[in-house]
Order: C-alpha cells, then structure tokens, then sequence
C-alpha cells in the first residue's frame, strides 16, 4: 500500500453546526505533515472520517487509494493515535497492546517489540488507570505502530507530556517519516511542530487555508523584519517610531521592527545613543506564519489561539514560554 | 527539511488476519485482561452457590412417627427413578402366570373436606375429586413404588389405562353411575397389560396396553381405589390441599388364570399412621353377594410435593444480576473511556464487533452458570437431605438438562445486557432495562404478588421465560396440581422459554448492530 493520505472535499455537519467545509489536502510519504489549527477547525473530526468512524456527508478519504473500512487488516495499514486516554483503567497497558494485536493476528512478541520502541519498559505492565499522561501517550504511540504500517496518524500526540518526552515524540516522528512512512500530526500548538514537521496543512473554519512547507510559511511570515536586543527598549522603540517603522516589543529586551532595513535601524539607534547589543533579521514562528495567514478571517477559536502564544497565558501558554 | 525522492514505506512482510476468530480471540483477551470482570464473573457462580447453600442448610424439615420426631422418610419412587405417590386401598389375590380380571364398576361416591365454614368444625360434603380414582390394577407386589398396569373410572376424566405412576391414556369419557355402569377388564399376557372397557359387558373396546419389563410370574391381581385431596387455591398463588375419599362399588367379579385359593387379600396400600398409633383416614372394603364396596384414600401418580433439585438454585437471581453488570460494562466502558473507537479501528466492519463480544460474553457467562449449577445442584441436594429434606429424585439426564439450562440462562442472559449496553452506550441504564427485562419479571412471578394467570404471561411474554430452563419436575396432565411458579412450574417448556430470551437478545443484538452502522462513534 502506497504511503498516503488524500482528502478530498470533505463535508460535515453536525445537526446546525458545520464541522468540515470542503477539507482538502494530501499527507505524502516520508514527511511528517502538521495538521493545525484551532480546536473545532475540523481536524479531529477530519481524521476520524478518514478512519471511518465518522461519516462524511461529501467528499472523499483514502489511505493508500483505499477507503479506511476496505482495509484489511486495518492496523497494518493504518497506525492512529486519537486519544490516549482511552483506555480501560484495569486493564495493563501490555494487555491492551495484546488485544489489538490478537484483533489483527499478530502474536505478543510484535507487542514486546512495541512496547521497547515506545520505551515503555514496565510501564506496561501497569494498569492504565494508573499511568502518567506520558505512559498513555507513549502507550498510544506503541498501539499506533503495532502493525508497523506506513501510514501513521496522531491526535495531538504532545498533549500533556513533559519536556523529556516532548523531545523524544518529536525524534520518534522524524524517524519514522525517514523510514518512509506519511506521518500526519494534529496540534493546536503549532510551536510544537515548528522542528518536526516538513509540511503544514493550516485548518480554519472546516477547510484547509493553508497546505505549503514548514519553510515557506516562515520565510512568508518573517519577510523584511528586524530583531533588536536592547536594555532601553522605551527609548529604541520611540527612535524607530519617529522615524516610521512599526515596533512591536517582544520580550522584555526585544523589540521587532517592520518597515526597516537592518542599516536603518543600527544608523538610527546609534544615532540617538541607545544602547544595543544586536540587530538581526527576524525569524517569525509557526504561530505568527499562522497569525499572518488567518489575520483576515474569522477563525473559530481565534482568541483562544492568541491566548497560547502570550507568554504570561495559561498553562499551555506557560510551556511556550519556557521554549 | 525533507529533500528529494522520498522511497515510501514498506511494512515487513508479517502476515496478519483479521478474521472473525482473530476478534473473537482479540475480545476475549480484552475479557480476560481486566481482573474485576474474571474476578466478579467468578463471583456470579460463587455466589449462587453460596446462596444455596446456605439455603439448603436453612432448610429443616421433621416428621413426625407417632409422637416421635423423625427424619422426613424419602418417598418411593416408581420404575421409572420419580418420587411417586403410592397409596390406594388394594383388594387381591395373587396371579401366577397369564390371566385377567373383569368387573363392573356401578357406583362412584366419596366425600371431600371443604374450607371449615365454622373454624375448628370439620366441613365435609359429598363428592368425587375430578382425578379420584376406582378399578382394576396388576401390581408386581405391595411394596409401594412397585411396577403396575390398571384400567381405571375416574371422577371427571372417564376412564384411563395408566401404568408405571407416569403414563396415562384416555378411555371413554363420562361418568359412572347405576344406569350408565363401566365394565372393565385387564388382561395380562406375560409382561403385556391390555386394558378394555365395556358399556354393557358384550362389547370391549382397547383401552391402552402396557408392557411392564421384568415383572415376575406371580403378581396382584385386584381391585382399588384411591382419591387424591382436593386442591383449593388460596390467595394469590397459594393453594391448600384438603382430605378427599372415593368409594366405589364393583360387582360381576371375575378373574381367569392361576389365582390362589381362599378369599381376597386386603391391603391399605401406604396409609399414614397417625399420631394415636391407628391409620390416618383408612380405607376400607365391605363384600356382600358378590358386590365389593372399596374406599380408599391417596392417589397412584408422580408425586410433586417437596423440594425440587432446583430449590437450591434459588441465587441464581443475584448471580444473574452480577452477569449483567459485567455484560454491560464489558460494552459500555469502552463508551465511557472512548475505546469504541479503537475498538472500530482494529475492526472497522462493525457488525462483527456485537458478534464477537456476543460470542465472548456469551461463552464466558455459561461456563459460569454451569459452574454455579454443576456445584449448587448436586451440594445443595446433599445438604437438604442430610438435613431430613427429601428432595424429588430425577434422572441423570434431567439433571444434566437442569445445569445446562442454567448455563443456557446465564449466557443468553449476558448476550441480552450486553445487546442493552450497546443500545444505551450508558451502564446504569442497560443494567436497569437488563434486570427489569429478565430478573424483575422472575421474581414478581414467583414472589406470589401477582395473580398466577399475570404471572404465567409475564413468565411466556418476557424474557423471563427462560427460567423454565431450571425445572426439572414436568407437569402432569393426570394429577391436579397448583401448577404455578410459586410452586416452581413455569408456562413454557425449557426449551421454548430459553427460545424466548434469545429471540429478545438475537432481536436486540441485531438493532445494536443497525444502530452500531449508521451511527457516528
């Protein structure tokens, strides 16, 4: 089965509420390609037509060219995380690799082998209802990768791990888009994606807005801005706004300057004597290519968006700051 | 980040199945994999037998021999293992080889004690109870329990040919009186038993015949009578048995063959010695010209008072609940934890699912009601007569019928919860609708609350009906009996009541499935 996935005009709609508007794009092999976008975008709901638990009203999902239900056995085609935390609490996390396994006719020693590539290790012998979030995820993972099959799909893979684990999801996603496989991650935090993954589908709204490259989408939304370190960003910001340029302070020492060139900008500090210890092209993040993109359009669940990348935010937005 | 031609994936050659047995085996260790449901499915045989046993240890019952408490005697039972009501007053002569007996039957009286309309005044009236009995009999000897053939008038069914307690085959109808006599006439033929029966003497009609294997060369040969008590019904479900006796009046008697000499033997064949030493309600022969007046009280039938080998199996309503629980929680936690869809991930062709957690939950709840009966039924008869408690014998067969009816119960049970739990997605409300279905019906019905017609329909038309799995004394159409559940008799035969309960679980498997199909998970 070839490694892909195609979505092609899907739409949905739950009783008055329209959950998928025409959803397109195409997951390749060997990329990890980012599914983001605000909760209630339609990805999880993309992903679950593609796996054929829901329906959709329109439109079509193929894995490998086949419709989900058609492929036999499904898990040695198709590996998907939804949501790690369904698991039955008393069961162990290595019987519930046992049971997927004898569904599909594998035997236990392809889950010892899961089990030691998620790095599982005794966790598994646990009951789930006592496990971290972390062991769920990574017990997700092992479940995912049971068939060892080409197409891999994962729900908000890095929800509630911690930073040990957060590394090792994303050298895991890399590793298995180099064997090949087509790796497509859903996220709301797209900071999460920044350095994993190759290609980005951008939901908004049930449709894709935007489906480009990790690399252009920042190189897009970083066009023609300056980064300036300084220990008097009062006094920086007022010499570059008079002399016409949009200053936006980005941190404590940090200002972002646009409608400057980086000359500009150091003839101009220097010139009023304010104290500065770089000036530098401006690499923008994955959350404003996606600000940048969006900007025009009344995204659901925009705000909650805007909460996430404001460093004094709530919990998730806590872990964007310490990145 | 990813540059140039990409060589896509290729899994290793494993090879995988996903047939049917590939779910069945993959439900199956998702059973066994979580310790609560083992453990609590266990605990449903566990339980039953628990609940038998104590019951069974509760149980004491006493007799009484004169004024001396004893332990209850074990009745006889009949050729064919059934416990056996023998009790008949027997007038005879001893028969050695092949012969018959002819006589006339001309007069069926009796009298029978009804509700005391003063309490504490004995209120008799005259009267014949419908199955009170009078005629001729061939008996292997006196010993109660022992094989016999007779062609017989009775009080409202005409007359029988019955043999063997168990067997009974309907002659001409009509009662016996001086203007429309019965003649009627047992001939015996080596071990065959042909009765006749005649309106004037002259022209003899078959009644049945019987073959009664080992019967020995000399047996009784004679007359009798007999009359069960009458049967009232009290409350709702209850019934009393009062006192009844038949006399009958037999004349032209004749007998063929090789009798022994001197006059006719009298025997009151098992009546009851009362607290006083003499007999409780004799019967009792008067002989004048060739006319013999017998009175007789007791009856010549399967006896269907007593414990039952089911009796112990009375847990069977808790354990049944414990099954439900698991039955149902077995689906609806993976509603609640979302593990329905991996479920539906691992086989995304849903109608196999409810099929093989059917198969499953099925499987595992038989095995534990053939534990509780295997266990329940043959420790709780052993603990009931250790404790004077007879309990009517029956066939290993019926025995093995009873325990694998259990069995049949606990499983179509937990495929009926586990049908709900799809249907509801919710545990409290499947378990609800499961136990109001098929527990709540049961014990309505044999908790005598209802009038006994309402709970002979709530025990054809509910799943309750299956039950019926677990009775193993039949009805007999030839004794009156309150054949109620109250007193363990169920409308429906066993396999036609276990046919209930899996027609309603096949029907709400098969609407989990539709649902299951169209419905978004």
């Amino acid at each position: 089965m070839e490694a892909i996935i195609e979505v092609t005009g899907l739409r949905k709609r739950f009783g008055r509420v329209v959950a998928l508007d025409g959803m397109s794009f195409t997951a390749g092999p060997g990329q990890v390609t980012g599914f983001v976008g605000p909760d209630g975008a339609g990805k999880s709901t993309t992903m679950r037509v593609i796996l054929g638990l829901d329906a959709a009203d329109e439109g079509s999902a193929l894995v490998g060219g086949r419709p989900y239900r058609s492929l036999r056995p499904p898990l040695r085609h198709v590996g998907a995380l939804l949501d790690a935390g369904a698991l039955q609490p008393g069961r162990t996390g290595r019987g519930h690799l046992l049971w997927l396994a004898h569904s599909q006719g594998l035997t236990a020693r392809r889950v010892e082998e899961v089990v030691e590539l998620a790095g599982l290790g005794t966790a598994a012998r646990r009951r789930a209802g006592g496990c971290s979030a972390g062991v769920r995820q990574r017990l997700g993972v092992a479940a995912a990768l049971l068939g060892d099959p080409p197409v891999l799909m994962l729900d908000e893979p890095f929800n509630g791990l911690d930073p040990e684990d957060i590394v090792w999801m994303r050298g895991l996603l890399r590793s298995l888009a180099a064997e090949g496989r087509a790796v497509l991650v859903s996220s709301r935090l797209m900071g999460e994606l920044q350095d994993t993954a190759d290609h980005l589908v951008v939901a908004g709204r049930g449709r894709a807005v935007a489906d480009a490259g990790v690399a252009d989408l920042i190189a897009i939304a970083s066009a023609r801005r300056v980064e300036v370190r300084t220990t008097d960003r009062p006094a920086a910001m007022t010499a570059l706004a008079n002399a016409g340029a949009t200053v936006a302070a980005t941190g404590r020492d940090t200002l972002v300057v646009s409608g400057l060139a980086a000359e500009r900008v150091t003839a101009l500090l220097t010139a009023d004597a304010v104290p500065f210890s770089g000036v530098a092209a401006y690499r923008a993040t994955i959350e404003e290519a996606y600000m940048d993109l969006t900007r025009d359009m009344d995204l659901a669940g925009e705000t909650d968006l805007i909460g996430e990348t404001d460093p004094v935010g709530g919990t998730a937005g806590g872990r964007e700051a310490a990145r | 980040m990813s540059t140039g031609t990409v060589t896509p994936y290729r899994s290793s050659p494993r090879a995988g199945r996903d047939g049917f047995a590939c779910l069945l085996r993959a439900e199956w260790t998702k059973f066994r994999t979580v310790r609560g449901w083992v453990l609590a499915t266990g605990g449903a045989a566990l339980v039953t037998v628990l609940l038998g046993a104590l019951l069974a240890t509760g149980m004491r019952a006493t007799c009484s021999n004169g004024s001396a408490e004893i332990a209850c005697p074990a009745p006889p039972t009949g050729p064919g293992g059934e416990a056996v009501e023998d009790k008949f007053y027997f007038v005879y002569r001893q028969l050695t080889g092949d012969g018959s007996i002819t006589v006339r039957v001309t007069s069926m009286t009796g009298q029978i004690r009804r509700p005391d309309a003063i309490p504490g005044v004995r209120n008799v009236v005259p009267g014949v109870v419908p199955w009170a009995k009078a005629g001729v009999i061939v008996k292997e000897s006196g010993e109660q329990g022992s094989p016999y053939a007779a062609v017989m008038v009775t009080g409202e069914h005409g007359v029988r040919m019955q043999h063997d307690f168990t067997h009974d085959t309907a002659g001409r109808p009509g009662k016996v009186s001086g203007e429309s006599p019965r003649w009627l006439r047992l001939t015996r033929t080596g071990g065959t038993l042909t009765g006749y029966e005649s309106a004037d003497g002259a022209a003899w009609a078959v009644v049945g015949t019987a073959r009664l294997a080992g019967l020995p060369d000399t047996v009784r040969i004679g007359m009798f009578a007999t009359s069960p008590g009458d049967i009232t019904a009290t409350g709702r479900s209850g019934a009393a048995e009062r006192f009844a006796e038949v006399t009958a009046v037999f004349d032209r008697v004749s007998l063929e063959g090789t009798a022994s000499g001197g006059g006719w033997n009298r025997q009151d064949v098992g009546v009851t010695i009362g607290p006083d030493g003499s007999p409780h309600h004799p019967g009792g022969l008067t002989e004048s010209g060739g006319t013999f007046t017998v009175t007789g009280v007791g009856d010549i039938a399967p006896l269907l008072h007593g414990a039952r080998i089911e009796t112990p199996l009375i847990g069977v309503v808790i354990g049944l609940i414990v099954v439900i629980v698991v039955a149902v929680t077995f689906v609806t936690a993976e509603y609640r934890r979302g593990l329905i869809r991996t479920t539906l991930l691992a086989s995304p062709r849903r109608g196999r699912v409810p099929a093989a957690k059917a198969v499953v939950i099925g499987a595992v709840a038989s095995v534990a009601g053939l534990a509780a009966a295997g266990v329940t039924v043959p420790l709780g008869t052993r603990i009931l007569r250790g404790g004077g408690t007879p309990v009517l014998p029956v066939g290993t067969l019926t025995e093995i019928r009873v325990i694998a009816g259990c069995a049949a119960l606990f499983g179509a049970t937990a495929v009926l919860a586990l049908a709900l739990g799809l249907l509801f997605r919710r545990g409290v409300a499947a378990v609800t609708a499961a136990i109001v279905l098929i527990v709540v019906p049961h014990v309505l019905a044999i908790a005598s609350v209802l009038p006994a017609e309402a709970a002979q329909w709530l025990l054809r038309l509910t799943p309750a009906a299956a039950f019926a799995a677990l009775q193993s004394i039949p009805r007999y159409p030839q004794v009156t009996y309150h054949y109620v559940p109250a007193a363990g008799y169920y409308p429906l035969p066993a396999w036609a009541g276990l046919a209930v309960l899996c027609g309603y679980a096949a029907l709400a498997l098969g609407l989990a499935v539709l649902l299951l199909r169209r419905r978004d998970v």
